[in-house]
């Protein structure tokens, strides 16, 4: 399954191994890890809870990795996102994506995550010092996924 | 017809339920009347669904745009703009 989501955590050099042993014609593995930070917006967060649409969430994954595999000329792709309350330190999202050479991994793996970060139905409460918070979306990240609506990627 | 509609994060919060069934008695209708329904419960729907505030809609968990028609029995869902990640 190329997209789970969960509260455990992972490892990511189990996960990625699992996904390349399968191909021999794997020459590149791309990866990207999302960490909790213990600062946003100024103030010290101490935790942080995830929601999700459950059934979108996955469906949505799913979608953009299937358009990734059809913009880039990649092996495989994996996603896995976390939920429920994590802690600063703690592994939030992890994207693996293989091919043959590492421009087409490079390329797909941030395209998944600024798709990501728009588009797959998950959000962010944050607990700090002044109380607990609902993270707003940021500008920055539009611009990011709306880079790939307008370029040839070729 | 009716047609399920599910609230999550801040929405979720501050209507303080995860989801409502809302009946309509005439077809042809587009998620646009679900959003003017909801809003005629006033207060907290009526400011938080206003059409100056940013939230997202889904739906049967796609993300569309307020003209899209409904029909009986779709699951509409309307969330704040994602933060995963």
């Amino acid at each position: 399954m190329s997209v789970r989501v969960q509260t455990e955590d992972f490892d990511v050099s189990q996960e990625m191994l699992v996904l390349r042993q399968k191909n021999p014609k794997v020459g590149a593995v791309a990866s990207f890890v999302g960490v909790v930070r213990d600062l946003n917006d100024g103030d010290e967060v101490s935790a942080l809870t995830l929601e999700h649409y459950p059934g979108m969430t996955e469906r949505s994954l799913e979608e953009i990795v299937s358009e990734a595999k059809s913009r880039w000329n990649i092996y495989d792709a994996l996603i896995i996102h976390r939920v429920g309350t994590l802690l600063p330190l703690d592994q939030i999202v992890l994207v693996l994506v293989t091919s043959a050479h590492r421009g087409e991994s490079f390329k797909a793996c941030e395209f998944l995550m600024d798709y990501l970060k728009t588009r797959a139905p998950f959000w962010k409460k944050e607990q700090t010092s002044s109380g607990e918070r609902w993270v707003d979306a940021r500008t920055t990240d539009s611009v990011a996924a709306m880079r790939w609506e307008t370029t040839d990627d070729e | 017809m009716k047609i399920k509609v599910l609230f999550f994060a801040k929405l979720r919060e501050v209507f303080e339920t995860n989801q409502l069934v809302i009946t309509f008695t005439e077809s042809d209708n587009k998620v646009s009347d679900v959003l003017t329904a909801l809003r005629h419960k006033e207060g907290v729907w009526a400011e938080e669904l206003n059409e100056n505030k940013s939230f997202r809609i889904a739906v049967n968990q796609e993300m569309v745009a307020e003209d899209v028609v409904v029909n009986d029995g779709d699951e509409v869902a309307l969330f704040p703009p994602v933060t995963g990640g």
